[in-house]
């Protein structure tokens, strides 16, 4: 109990100290001084992905917060290489050096903000069923494997580089597989997901998208830590 | 009778021969003298003479275009809009089949100062050869010796894509007949070495006439207008002018905020966005610092008499502007004012002044309409690696809102310049990005 105290009291001590210090420093430092951190300078990317990387409540931009650190780095690349297509995001990224990308993807991938609640559902049962199965179970006949045997058992993603599904609006989800359909999304040779893209019908895509939109993301969910199982096919963008 | 027909074969004589002429006369050209005098190296390049020309080729941009994006380094593909049609930069790698591996030295400078092909044809003057004209030999063939060990590349370049009349060769020989000469840089001796050293990198290698001063219905850069600024066509940027007081003229700058500006993109003054992100980041920020220094000093020379433009676009009355500034006011308040504050002052070097800003308040607002619409970032660099940004704002205001707001910032503090109409932000939210 006494220890308890004790430390309470120093914790007390610690904050006051460190509240003096920083009304000490808004005193003294010029009122033209800026927080020097990471946060301050991503404040254009939180304009469209929210607060923190949260995404926004339109339902388009996608979360970053919280996604694998390499996953994050190599879609700055591509954006910034060309091998994504988002007009604004290129224009954006265009003269950032790598270093930067890293230490940006780095800071976007520490943050945990809380998830929203999932969109409202408007695919019938037999859809919802079909993009359940597709995504524990994969489709042999069409040699396309389970979402989970690469994106978690949870679909929070693996360390470093496979990001989660769940947390993504359904038409996010959408737009990228048109984008592996159509060529405009490249990642790094072999691409996977354009190949498994290319085995899916659109009603296959639509139950994936509608039944991983619906799922509620647990609290304090995380990336899985990165595993040596082995993919159930070649990613380039995944290192071996 | 026979007078008409006379008449009528003189006309005809003078519709072919005088094109006949001028056509001969840019093919043969003054090109022998001169570059007999100069021959081409006969000794190997030297490890210096590549390391010098791959510095030129820093200082000369040449990545910038014959770079496509994510592509090999100088195997070409970077499609280049013009108002006659889509051109595409070719491959100038060492490869012999589709690059310049099988050029030699001599042809390397026809190119650049002559601003013909290997073959002899005419080369279109989006490659800038009115500047590289002035490039020392010296200099050409040290560029030649480094683009000799750019690894080979093997990919054909892409036909130009230009309307008719503009995709015949031919007829570039008017345009040069009108609107080229070859020459050399002179120094002027009134100047100092530095001044001068500036001006040679500024005129030639640089080549910044080709965004900053307007060009003609020809695309040639009006020689009266010299570095006086002027819309990059398509690309729907203002290159505003460097000789004029109320736009980027740098006669009142000290020179420490514009070396700091041409190598790390960001001063006291002002940040490079749009395309001078691209040169800061590819091109300057490599320069050593005499060299930015003396572009500088140069720079900060230049006569400073252009009177400032006129406003192309109606403006409200009275009442209007009352109510816009109020609108703005407010937005700008929600949006712009916890970086930029709210007197304008800004935090430099993150977040420029707006007040006092010239890039805001020139004739043409299509840049001050385009950072609010799409934001951007100043580029990486030694002196300035983890640039602060500015977030776009197309996608939460409507037009009228980014009217109201960079009219408002346009008249407030010490700024004065024309309202901004909504069908304006219109016009610029579809130009492609990239």
């Amino acid at each position: 109990m006494a220890s308890l105290q004790l430390s309470s009291v120093s914790r007390i001590a610690r904050v006051a100290l460190l509240a003096l210090s920083t009304f000490w420093i808004a005193d003294t430092i010029p009122a033209q001084q800026l927080p020097d951190n990471i946060a301050q300078r991503v404040a254009a990317c939180t304009a469209c992905h929210g607060k923190e990387g949260r995404a926004s409540s339109d339902g388009y931009y996608p979360r970053i917060a919280g996604k694998p650190e390499g996953y994050l780095y190599n879609q700055l690349t591509n954006f910034r290489d060309g091998h994504r297509q988002y007009p604004l995001m290129t224009y954006l990224l265009d003269h950032l050096s790598d270093a930067y990308l890293h230490e940006i993807a780095a800071y976007f991938s520490a943050q945990h903000p809380p998830y929203p609640a999932p969109q409202p559902v408007e695919a019938t049962p037999a859809v919802l069923e079909r993009g359940r199965a597709l995504v524990m179970n994969g489709d042999s006949s069409k040699k396309v494997p389970a979402c989970i045997a690469c994106h978690g058992q949870a679909l929070t993603g693996v360390a470093p580089a496979v990001p989660g599904l769940i947390g993504l609006p359904r038409d996010y989800i959408n737009s990228q597989f048109g984008a592996w359909k159509n060529g405009v999304r490249r990642a790094k040779a072999p691409d996977c997901m354009a190949q498994i893209t290319q085995r899916l019908s659109l009603e296959d895509i639509n139950a994936a998208s509608s039944w991983l939109a619906a799922q509620t993301v647990p609290e304090g969910a995380l990336p899985a830590a990165a595993t040596t199982v082995k993919l159930p096919l070649p990613c380039g963008s995944v290192a071996e | 009778m026979t007078s008409i027909k006379r008449i009528l074969l003189a006309l005809l004589l003078l519709i072919i021969a005088v094109p006949a002429v001028i056509i001969g006369a840019e093919f043969i050209d003054h090109e022998d003298a001169e570059s007999a005098a100069a021959a081409a190296p006969s000794s190997p390049a030297t490890e210096q003479q590549i390391a010098r020309g791959a510095y030129l080729a820093r200082a000369g941009d040449c990545m910038a275009c014959h770079t496509a994006r994510g592509g090999q380094p100088y195997a070409g593909g970077r499609a280049i809009p013009t108002p006659f049609g889509t051109m595409y930069a070719p491959n100038i790698t060492a490869d012999k089949e589709t690059g310049l591996g099988s050029w030699s030295a001599n042809d390397f400078w026809r190119a650049l100062h002559h601003g013909k092909s290997k073959d002899g044809s005419f080369l279109y003057p989006a490659f800038p050869y009115t500047n590289y004209t002035k490039i020392t030999h010296e200099d050409s063939n040290a560029l030649f010796a480094y683009m000799q060990t750019v690894t080979p590349v093997r990919q054909p370049s892409q036909e130009h894509a230009l309307r008719f009349p503009y995709n015949n060769r031919i007829l570039l020989a008017g345009w040069r007949a009108l609107y080229f000469t070859p020459g050399a840089y002179r120094a002027d001796s009134k100047q100092s070495v530095e001044w001068n050293r500036g001006a040679y990198l500024v005129q030639g290698l640089g080549h910044c006439s080709a965004c900053h001063t307007t060009r003609n219905a020809f695309g040639a850069t009006v020689a009266k207008s010299d570095l006086g600024g002027g819309l990059i066509p398509i690309m729907n940027w203002y290159a505003p002018s460097l000789t004029s007081d109320a736009e980027a003229g740098l006669g009142n700058w000290e020179l420490q905020h514009i070396t700091a500006l041409l190598k790390t993109g960001v001063s006291p003054r002002s940040t490079v966005f749009g395309p001078m992100a691209e040169v800061v980041s590819r091109s300057l920020q490599h320069l050593d610092d005499n060299d930015i220094q003396a572009m500088a000093v140069y720079l900060k020379s230049l006569p400073q008499n252009d009177p400032p433009p006129a406003l192309d676009t109606p403006q409200p009355d009275k009442a209007t502007a009352d109510r816009v500034m109020q609108a703005g006011a407010k937005i700008y308040e929600q949006h712009c004012a916890e970086c930029h504050k709210a007197g304008g002052q800004g935090i430099a070097p993150a977040y420029p002044p707006m007040s006092g800003n010239r890039a805001l308040t020139m004739g043409s607002a299509v840049n001050p309409i385009r950072m609010v619409l799409n934001g951007g970032f100043p580029p990486s660099t030694q002196g300035n690696p983890r640039p602060y940004g500015m977030p776009p704002f197309g996608q939460i205001l409507n037009d009228q809102e980014v009217a109201a707001v960079v009219s408002y910032i346009r008249n407030s503090w010490d700024n004065r310049a024309g309202f901004v109409s909504p069908q304006e932000v219109n016009r610029y939210r579809s130009i492609p990005l990239d």
